[in-house]
């Protein structure tokens, strides 16, 4: 199951070194010291502000391993005066360097979870923890901090910024994290590591082009440019090739898949097309708010 | 960052917005524009009714006046202390003015003024606004040589009509007359001989008593010296300066028609300061006119010489040689108080018999209406641009509602809600700018320009928009007072931005998954 290339060291060669993560890296620690400062603070922040918001023994994952893990996870939405039950006590590991598919049909609650792992959205009860920390309840701040430097997320409909061009919704999480000062300062940096991950995906030709004027394959690329800018340590993938055809989806897969394999990207993958399930390492299956080991 | 670069984008490509500002814009021009007339309205007006007034009016609440300027000026310096830049007794009095229009008596009401030549340009810009140029720098009540002003001084050469007239004023004027009258009475004497050659001896004396104004004639001819002829080709009456507006008036084009000129003797009746009271009238010449400007003033007073005046209506006591005045006025040094003088002046001097006014006080209703005018046109323009506001709340909010999904994917991405918020804010912000900025540029440019597109419209509709027979500008008087330009430039940013809070709010406060799911 994790037989996974967490030494990513020989990779440091590919175009854009894509947060080689070593095993021996502890949560916390000051491994991120020699990456870029902005990055390098980050964490640091978050931990402490983890420690405050986390409640004892809340979680009892502690162990590295387990990057992303739920517990006990319930979730409902209102509906006027009938509660529609969606997650019904969901408890999940996802391991460190793995690419896990959690699949279901429509309305089983997949996307929610992926939600709720993602901290875009909060749980009726239970807990979600990232690195042995409780986020679920962590200030709206700290969350917002999470999903903009630890959590890389790619949609079905791509969502990318209409007004902005390739180039710049790929480079959205640095302009969201830096000040305008800030972003001056480091703006070539930023733009050399956005130009590279385009390249990356294949798409350094469209970077001027406007989203509208790019293909969905070609969206969904961008999109998982603009997931990596930040180089976060999970990539959420909510349906990622529900909108495109087999032979693009394949491309796309493809790319995960290199992301995984190579540079030893933490995905969670939520699809209903049991030959993408296919392509994780793992497989999870959701039904009716409940999961259902293979 | 992303919050800069998205209002850019938003402001680049929703032309909606832009069209929302258009009102907040024309909001603020127009408020640039009416606070900029209105304030040269009343700089001018101000700065005449100031110039004309003095600062400080001491009046004795009697018409007939006080005897002995001197000892009050004195009282009046010893309590003012180092205030008083300058004073002047003045004999104000109303009376009735005959000018002489094609051969027939015209009677019009007037205030005739005594002034002392010699300290009055002291307290009262009055000078300034004369005719000849010479009496611009000193006016001693003689006619001049001619060399009146064909142009008004006041006014800019290119605007003014030229008062092609007032180039014969002056001796010229006052001989050709004299000329006139004398064959007229050359003739009249032919023509009564042959009539007297006909043998109807009583006409001479109906003709004398058809005239109702002998008997004022023979009064103003009553002080020439006993057995010398006036000769009205070399010798003047006591000199007067009357208001342009007593002699004279404007047409709606601009162009100013005399009812005489100086060198022309007009006659002035006025009460004596006898009892029971009697009428005496005497014979003037004009020797200038004033043009302050202000209609007022410039259709009601006249001025002579104090002291004939004085001796006129008998107001110089037989005994002493002191004369009496009505008001003094007091010109006060640069940043003395005018009110607190005021109050100690009227403290000093009893208040049943004498009355201190500042020229505030004077024209306080005047500048009352204007500032209230001013303040109640602010005030309907603010809520204009008021109203613009809520045009933009509800466009902003519809935007909002558009952009719900990029709201949702900002979040997802770490943008916290007061982030979002700011995007909202921003863009109301620089919306507001744009808006407040292109009407401080257009109300800026109408201002500059305001008179040509008066002559424009004028032009266009056939009607003067600023008729100079009402105003007695020829161009509309403006101050661009930066101060008020960005107190209402600022106001509309403000509103710009107050109206952006509420879309903001709700931008910030969507859920992202419900935005994300947003159809």
């Amino acid at each position: 199951m994790s037989n996974l290339p967490l030494d990513a060291s020989a990779t440091v060669t590919a175009p854009v070194c894509l947060r080689p993560r070593r095993a021996s890296d502890l949560p916390g620690d000051d491994a991120d010291a020699g990456e870029t400062a902005a990055a390098a603070v980050a964490p640091r922040k978050l931990a402490e502000r983890y420690s405050s918001a986390t409640a004892p023994g809340a979680v009892p994952t502690r162990t590295y391993a387990v990057h992303l893990a739920c517990r006990n996870l319930f979730k409902s939405y209102r509906k006027g005066a009938i509660g529609i039950p969606v997650l019904q006590g969901i408890d999940l590991d996802v391991h460190k360097g793995e690419f896990l598919a959690i699949v279901g049909q429509s309305g089983c609650g997949k996307s929610t979870l992926l939600h709720l792992l993602g901290t875009l959205d909060q749980p009726d009860a239970g807990a979600v923890s990232f690195e042995g920390h409780r986020i679920d309840d962590l200030p709206a701040t700290a969350r917002d901090l999470l999903r903009n430097r630890h959590f890389g997320m790619i949609f079905q409909f791509y969502h990318l910024l209409p007004e902005l061009s390739t180039l710049e919704n790929v480079l959205a999480p640095a302009l969201i994290a830096e000040g305008a000062l800030g972003y001056w300062l480091r703006r070539s940096q930023h733009r050399r590591r956005a130009l590279d991950l385009l390249n990356l995906v294949g798409l350094s030709h469209r970077a001027k082009h406007k989203p509208r004027e790019l293909s969905g394959g070609e969206m969904q690329r961008a999109a998982i440019a603009r997931a990596l800018l930040s180089r976060p340590k999970v990539l959420l993938a909510d349906e990622p090739t529900g909108n495109l055809d087999r032979s693009t989806g394949e491309q796309i897969m493809h790319i995960l898949g290199e992301l995984n394999r190579r540079d030893g990207l933490t995905i969670v993958m939520v699809t209903h097309d049991p030959w993408i399930a296919g392509q994780a390492d793992r497989t999870v299956h959701l039904v009716e708010g409940r999961i259902q080991r293979t | 960052m992303y919050k800069l670069l998205l209002c850019w984008r938003y402001l680049r490509t929703r032309y909606i917005a832009l069209v929302c500002i258009i009102s907040v814009t024309l909001g603020v021009a127009t408020m640039i524009v009416v606070n900029s007339v209105m304030a040269g309205f009343t700089h001018e007006m101000q700065d005449r009714l100031n110039g004309m007034l003095g600062d400080l009016i001491f009046r004795s609440r009697s018409l007939d006046g006080v005897l002995d300027a001197d000892a009050h000026m004195a009282k009046i310096r010893e309590v003012a202390g180092d205030a008083v830049a300058g004073m002047s007794p003045t004999v104000h009095v109303p009376a009735l003015m005959y000018l002489t229009v094609g051969g027939e008596l015209m009677p019009r009401q007037i205030t005739l003024v005594g002034i002392d030549e010699k300290t009055y340009a002291s307290v009262s810009s009055f000078g300034k606004y004369l005719q000849h140029p010479e009496n611009r720098r000193q006016l001693d009540f003689s006619l001049r040589d001619g060399g009146y002003d064909v142009v008004d001084h006041q006014a800019d050469a290119a605007a003014a009509k030229p008062r092609s007239v007032m180039k014969n004023a002056g001796w010229p004027w006052r001989r050709y007359k004299a000329m006139l009258n004398r064959e007229r009475a050359e003739q009249e004497r032919l023509s009564q001989r042959s009539v007297a050659a006909d043998a109807q001896p009583p006409v001479e004396q109906t003709v004398h008593t058809q005239n109702p104004f002998q008997s004022i004639a023979a009064a103003g001819s009553e002080r020439e010296p006993e057995g010398r002829e006036f000769d009205p080709a070399s010798e003047q009456h006591p000199g007067i300066v009357l208001g342009i507006g007593i002699c004279g008036f404007r047409m709606p084009d601009g162009t100013d028609q005399f009812l005489g000129l100086p060198g022309d003797d007009v006659k002035i009746s006025y009460p004596l300061s006898v009892l029971p009271v009697k009428i005496a009238s005497h014979d003037y010449t004009v020797v200038d006119f004033y043009e302050s400007k202000m209609s007022e003033y410039d259709s009601n007073f006249a001025f002579v010489p104090l002291k004939v005046l004085q001796q006129n209506r008998g107001l110089i006591d037989p005994e002493t040689g002191v004369g009496k005045f009505t008001s003094i006025q007091i010109k006060l040094k640069p940043g003395a108080s005018a009110e607190a003088v005021r109050d100690r002046l009227q403290n000093a001097f009893p208040a049943q018999f004498y009355q201190v006014n500042t020229w505030r006080d004077e024209q306080g209703p005047l500048l009352a209406a204007v500032h209230m005018e001013t303040m109640v046109l602010n005030v309907l323009l603010f809520m204009i641009i008021a109203v613009a506001g809520f045009g933009i709340l509800a466009i902003f909010y519809m935007i909002v509602v558009e952009k719900t999904r990029d709201i949702g994917i900002l979040k997802s991405l770490g943008a916290s809600g007061g982030g979002v918020m700011g995007i909202f804010l921003g863009y109301g912000l620089s919306l507001g700018m744009v808006g407040a900025g292109a009407g401080a540029g257009l109300g800026l440019l109408f201002v500059a320009k305001i008179n040509e597109i008066a002559d424009l419209l004028a032009r266009a509709t056939g009607q003067p928009v600023f008729d100079p027979s009402v105003y007695y500008f020829y161009r509309i008087p403006t101050i661009v007072e930066p101060f008020t330009v960005a107190w209402i430039a600022a106001g509309a940013v403000a509103i710009a931005v107050l109206a952006s809070v509420l879309p903001a709010r709700r931008a910030a406060r969507l859920h992202p998954v419900r935005a994300l799911r947003y159809e």
